[in-house]
């Protein structure tokens, strides 16, 4: 077998050459699509709100159906299991036994993003790896909220302005809360999930959803904003 | 046993035995050859029973502005001792080198690192495509006048 065989097909490369010749239209496929999603992804995008449709607007509010749905999406968010750099340790520390994310019923990783209803950004995000997480927020199912882990992943960190690192994920997908920490400790993420939980118990389901979520010191009461034609879902 | 590092004259001596007007000079650790032949010193560097540099530990590249010295690290594990060679190209576009690829199979995802990165073509190479930036990326940002 001569050297580069293994870069050849089961031809030996009659047909159309070396493997790299025969894969140059995906390489810069690809590489134009990263280009396009560089030059487009100037702003960073706003957190999501969903417009609510009209025939919903007359339903009458229950108050302990809001609290019933917030309740169970916030007792059970599952993570995806999903790791870009160094933040992905402390976010497995996280989900050991000593921080224990069990207790807030998320210690089921999911494999799959169609199962899960977390994206945690755990790292620094390039330009290269973009595509990947917005597939990956798109294939998620809504409800769906997004933690940005760490400072790379908020705004690029140590490495903004780089030729190769997003300035923050929210370039990419909408954020809903940012940790700070060049890595995050896990009781900076377990905030973080916890600050998460708040605002999804001050979701409207049904009517007057409020405009923008107010974020509180866990424990106190949230303040909410009672008008708005949207609503966060 | 402690990895003992061979000095540029003692590798120059050597490979002016087997690959004649190779050498371009030596200093320290470190011994500069010519860049058209690196591939040819690079086998007698790993086939000679006594060097015996079975294990190329990276390939990197130095901008030094009016020319990129591309380095060779090689470790024997047999003789526990390591090596420096270098091989200078002069300018700035269209830059090449022959590939060790054929010598050193490591060599394979390095040299694609160096051409990413530094813009240095090696010519040889069954893959010579950018490794970590995606193609159509607009220069080769390790180098001094990137930005």
């Amino acid at each position: 077998m001569s050297f580069d065989s293994r870069f050849r097909g089961k031809d030996g490369g009659v047909g159309g050459g070396p493997l790299h010749s025969r894969t140059w239209d995906i390489d810069r496929n690809e590489g134009a699509s990263i280009q396009d999603l560089k030059d487009t992804s100037v702003e960073p995008v706003d957190e999501p709100f969903i417009q609510v449709p009209d025939d919903l607007k007359g339903n009458v509010l229950v108050t302990s159906v809001d609290a019933l749905v917030n309740w169970s999406r916030k007792s059970a968010l599952w993570p995806v299991s999903f790791g870009l750099a160094c933040c992905a340790f402390e976010m497995i520390a996280t989900a050991m036994g000593r921080f224990d994310i069990a207790r807030f019923g998320m210690e089921a990783f999911r494999a799959s993003p169609r199962q899960a209803d977390l994206l945690i950004i755990a790292g620094t995000v390039t330009w290269k790896m973009a595509p990947t997480i917005q597939r990956i927020y798109d294939q998620m199912g809504d409800p769906k909220w997004v933690i940005s882990m760490g400072v790379c992943a908020t705004s690029g960190g140590p490495y903004f302005g780089s030729y190769s690192v997003v300035p923050g994920v929210d370039h990419i997908i909408p954020v809903d809360v940012y940790v700070p920490g060049c890595p995050p400790r896990p009781d900076a993420l377990l905030y973080g999930i916890m600050e998460l939980h708040q605002k999804i118990k001050q979701y409207r389901n049904l009517k007057r959803p409020p405009t923008s979520v107010q974020m509180t010191k866990v424990g106190e009461t949230a303040a909410i904003p009672a008008t708005g034609e949207s609503e966060r879902s | 046993m402690p990895v003992r590092e061979l000095t540029g004259e003692q590798l120059a001596q050597r490979i002016d035995q087997s690959v004649p007007g190779s050498v371009e000079r030596w200093e320290g650790n470190t011994v500069w050859v010519q860049p058209s032949r690196i591939s040819r010193v690079a086998q007698f560097l790993r086939d000679d029973q006594s060097l015996d540099f079975q294990f190329l530990n990276s390939v990197s590249a130095v901008d030094l502005i009016e020319r990129f010295d591309v380095v060779y690290h090689m470790t024997s594990l047999r003789h526990q001792h390591t090596g420096v060679v270098k091989a200078t190209v002069y300018g700035r576009e269209d830059l090449s080198l022959p590939s060790v690829c054929q010598v050193w199979r490591g060599a394979d995802f390095q040299e694609r690192e160096v051409w990413d990165l530094m813009g240095i073509r090696f010519e040889g190479h069954p893959n010579m495509k950018r490794i970590m930036l995606w193609e159509g990326f607009d220069g080769h940002p390790l180098r001094k006048d990137f930005l």
